[in-house]
């Protein structure tokens, strides 16, 4: 067990853990943040995306010890009123259907768009292939990128 | 136990609602919506056989209250097709409520109190449709004659809109909330005296309604399976029998012990060779501080398993084994003419063979509980579970305690598709907390997910059909064979169900003269469940797929062909056939009949959408099927097309669709959305393989599901427009898009398929 001092949505916290924790389980189990995802544990689903210095990655294959002094952002601070462009466009083509793989779409495509204001549909695709819907949610979540890229 | 499912037997339908005023007692019981106002409780009444009154239980409250708000409880479980916003829509705009003041509380599960809460079959809408009017009607009612008597007017100058009761020609209006006290010393109106309003009078029933917890959904706020915490708790992550019908020989744990976090090892029973729908397999459990502690002390356990009977079982044996048999005779589940007179009588023969393997639910959302026991013997459970009433049942059996004393909360569901009514997991969680005396919450991981899923069976078939010599199809022999869900819990249960072969078999609508379906033994070595549309999924492959092919020899059109095929328009029972029941997703033949003419058009309005003909003469390769199931009427045109790489692309898809009434329009149009891409995944990656008794895919790696580049481009649901009975939308859109996918592949690629997942390579 050691002691980290992480930055989480803006805030400096402590936790005690295992070197090898990964970031995902610091954030839930330790920090209480509930929105990022466990899904397969493997870097394989995407449900568990945060932003590491605005990097969309997979907190589940991050060891905490790994993370250094760089800023994690979860979904609860990807916005401080909840109306992130993309949170917005969310709303209006009424993307989720279950929700559970939801927050790790969005804060990948927050990545996506903060690197490329205005991807074509297929770089939208490529960028997205890592975070699985199972309940199919696709093709809103395209939609919806496409809407918040154009008024960006 | 197994629970009343629409596919196994006859549900009771509802066909009498009764609104009622609580008591004070009762009031205080449904604690969440203490704080005053006007409370009403609404009784779903069941009809038994012989038209007497069968169950009489309250099932749904609605308070208002004096700051306008309405309170609508949703007992429901909501897992992605929006039903805890669908339902309490048609309640809140029959009522005249304003949408934006109502909220929406979920239920615990109790069958006293909510009656049938399983979440399954797609029967959400069918069944509480009618009922929430109702409840909505007699409230309205109330509401209008509380605002008459206070104004001193005629109430049926009343009416109410957006939380208001209107008097249109004098312009007074109040809000609900103002009414309240008044609305109190009134009695429940006569239902003969209740209107309901027309169709066309509503503002939400038929329109695209957003659901109702999506802001909490898109800020990360919703709360699913995991994300409660209780203070003490403890994490368990179990490893369990590798094989069913495996046993612990022995087993070590001191490694484990000596992971920092985690705090003890406690074995769980199974239940042997017959691991049944409702029980936890075999298993060690590793309780720890946090989760992660318990991964790592999971992996440090060492445990000599007896493998026990199905060490030796090979899914590719058995799918060998299954072919085999259906070139014998099999037992005779449907009979019409004689099929072995038509064959002699000569012309051409088709005969295929079909292949499908096992599916797993892959729900993203891996199964997951918190129990709490408490020093009273009592324990409360939050669970992300579609059955809370057999999840209560569940664990009061495993606990050997009154049912009285289980109290099973609702998450939201990461997604369900029938996994999430097998409660094993939350007894899990349970017999845990019992033993240690603390809260416990059980994480299922995704390899615990795909190792230990209750599976949709691997299934081969053999259809023979014949032609006359005009070419008319005058016999079809269908075989069909899987290890059935019955299985599970029976391993001496050898044939499908009446049940699971009316998903899509038994009840082949196709106007035929002679007609014999017969069904083979399968044993179930594994945990066999249902998944979204259940037989269905297989059937449809086989019979769509075959249809396709005849009418391509005989140069017609498919959409033509199967038109022609469907016949006259008739309402079929299929009564005097059928060598055994025929459970119609649970109700009655002569209320929800299948019915050609229903057919017939949606499968006309697909054509003119897709622009089938245009689209073919411009040489673009689509493919079609039409499948009804859960008393909803489909149809599925499927273009495909190669990128430049060579790579299958779908761009565009097509859907009609006759669900009655449709309710939510958009979350109508979501559901096949989302169908088409979970049978995207079914047609063309996913598959689970046994060897030596156990699953060989570990992760999303090995089963894989459908990423956003694969999926289809465009996605289009045509909803026809119907005064009939409402029916569900979650798994009727699965079925027909396998086989017009396969269908429009051939036309691609010249080759016709008969085995899924369609092999690598072949795309
Ligand atoms: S949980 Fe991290 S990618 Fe799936
Ligand atoms: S919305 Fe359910 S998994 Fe994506």
């Amino acid at each position: 067990m050691e002691k980290y001092r992480l930055s989480v949505n803006g805030k400096m916290q402590e936790v005690t853990a295992p070197a090898d924790m990964p970031l995902l389980w610091v954030i839930r189990d330790l920090l209480s943040l509930k929105g990022t995802k466990f899904g397969c544990g493997q870097a394989l689903c995407g449900a568990c995306t945060v932003h590491v210095d605005g990097v969309a990655t997979r907190s589940c294959s991050l060891p905490v010890s790994a993370v250094g002094d760089r800023a994690v952002t979860t979904i609860e601070g990807l916005s401080p009123t909840g109306d992130h462009p993309l949170q917005q466009a969310w709303e209006a083509h009424v993307v989720p259907q279950c929700g559970y793989c939801q927050s790790g779409q969005l804060m990948n495509a927050a990545a996506l768009l903060a690197e490329n204001p205005r991807p074509s549909e297929s770089e939208i695709e490529a960028a997205m292939a890592g975070n699985l819907c199972r309940c199919g949610t696709y093709n809103r979540i395209k939609d919806a990128i496409l809407t918040a890229s154009s008024q960006s | 136990m197994i629970p009343k499912l629409p596919f196994f037997s006859k549900k009771e339908p509802i066909d009498k609602s009764r609104v009622y005023l609580p008591d004070r007692r009762e009031f205080l019981k449904i604690s969440s919506l203490i704080g005053g106002g006007f409370l009403l409780g609404v009784n779903f009444q069941c009809a038994g056989p012989k038209g007497e009154t069968r169950t009489f239980a309250p099932n749904a409250y609605l308070r208002i209250a004096s700051d306008n708000t309405v309170t609508i409880i949703a007992h429901r479980s909501e897992m992605g097709t929006g039903i805890r916003t669908t339902l309490p829509m048609v309640l809140a705009d029959e009522l005249g409520a304003d949408w934006k003041a109502v909220r929406i509380e979920q239920a615990v599960g109790d069958e006293a109190t909510y009656g049938d809460q399983n979440t399954d079959g797609s029967y959400s809408i069918r069944m509480f449709f009618e009922p929430m009017r109702r409840a909505g009607a007699t409230a309205r009612h109330m509401l209008r004659q509380a605002a008459a008597e206070q104004w001193d007017l005629d109430v049926s100058g009343c009416d109410t809109r957006d939380g208001m009761v209107i008097h249109e020609s004098s312009g007074q209006q109040i809000p609900f909330g103002d009414l309240v006290e008044r609305l109190q010393q009134l009695s429940i109106p006569e239902e003969e005296s209740l209107t309901l309003r027309s169709l066309s009078d509503y503002t939400l029933v038929g329109k695209d309604v957003p659901i109702y917890d999506i802001q909490e959904i898109t800020q990360g706020k919703a709360r699913f399976g995991a994300d409660l915490d209780l203070p003490g708790q403890q994490i368990a992550v179990i490893l369990r029998s590798p094989v069913v019908g495996a046993t612990i020989r022995s087993y070590n744990e001191e490694k484990a012990l000596q992971v920092p976090g985690v705090t003890q090892v406690i074995k769980i029973a199974g239940n042997g060779l017959h691991p049944g729908l409702n029980k936890p397999l075999e298993g060690l459990a590793v309780l720890a501080d946090h989760t992660w502690a318990a991964m790592k002390g999971r992996e440090a356990l060492e445990v000599d398993w007896d493998l026990g009977d199905n060490w030796d079982y090979q899914c590719a044996t058995q799918m060998e084994a299954m072919i085999a048999s259906t070139q014998q005779e099999g037992r005779l589940r449907r009979e019409k003419g004689s099929v072995k007179t038509a064959f002699a009588g000569g012309g051409k023969a088709f005969e295929n063979t079909y292949r499908a393997p096992y599916y797993a639910h892959a729900t993203i959302e891996p199964p997951a509980a918190l129990a709490d026991y408490k020093d009273d013997g009592s324990i409360v459970i939050w669970a992300p579970t579609q059955h809370p009433q057999w999840a209560r049942d569940s664990v009061a059996e495993a606990l050997d305690m009154d049912v009285s004393r289980v109290t099973v909360h609702v998450t939201l569901l990461g997604g369900g598709f029938g996994r999430k009514s097998k409660p094993d997991f939350v007894v899990e969680a349970a017999l845990l907390s019992k033993a240690i005396q603390k809260p416990v919450r059980v994480q299922w991981t995704r390899e615990d997910d795909l190792h230990h899923d209750f599976y949709h069976s691997h299934s081969a078939q053999r259809i023979k059909a014949q032609l006359d010599g005009s070419g008319k199809l005058v016999a079809w022999n269908h075989h069909t064979v899987f290890p059935a869900i019955g299985g599970t819990s029976n391993a001496e249960e050898l044939h499908p169900s009446d049940g699971e072969m009316g998903l899509g078999c038994t009840d082949f609508p196709y106007d035929v003269p002679n007609i014999r379906i017969e069904s083979h033994e399968a044993r179930a070595h594994t945990r066999v469940g249902w998944l979204r549309s259940v037989s269905n999924i297989h059937h449809a492959f086989a019979i769509c797929t075959m249809l396709d092919e005849i009418a391509e020899d005989q140069r017609m059109d498919p959409v033509d062909y199967v038109l022609s095929l469907l016949g006259e328009d008739r309402k079929l029972s299929f009564a005097e056939e059928m060598k055994g029941s025929y459970p119609n997703y649970g109700e009655a033949i002569e209320e929800y009949p299948w019915d050609t003419a229903r057919m017939k058009a949606v499968i006309r309005r697909v054509a003119a959408e897709a622009g089938w003909e245009e689209a073919i003469n411009q040489g673009k390769t689509l493919g079609f099927a039409a499948h009804k199931s859960f008393l909803t009427y489909v149809a599925c045109i499927v273009e495909v097309a190669e990128d430049a790489s060579g790579n299958l692309i779908i761009p565009e898809v097509h859907y009609a669709v006759d669900c009655g009434i449709p309710v939510n329009t958009d979350r109508i149009r979501s559901q096949f959305e989302g169908g088409a891409q979970f049978a995207t995944s079914l047609a063309l990656s996913s598959a689970i393989r046994f060897e030596n008794g156990q699953v060989i895919q570990n992760n999303f790696d090995g089963y894989q599901i459908i990423r956003m580049p694969e999926a289809p481009k465009k996605i289009y649901t045509h909803i026809i427009e119907s005064t009939e009975k409402p029916t569900g939308v979650g798994e009727p859109p699965v079925p027909p898009f396998i086989p017009a996918l396969c269908n429009a592949l051939y036309k691609l690629k010249g080759k016709r398929i008969y085995e899924l997942p369609i092999k690598e390579g072949f795309a």
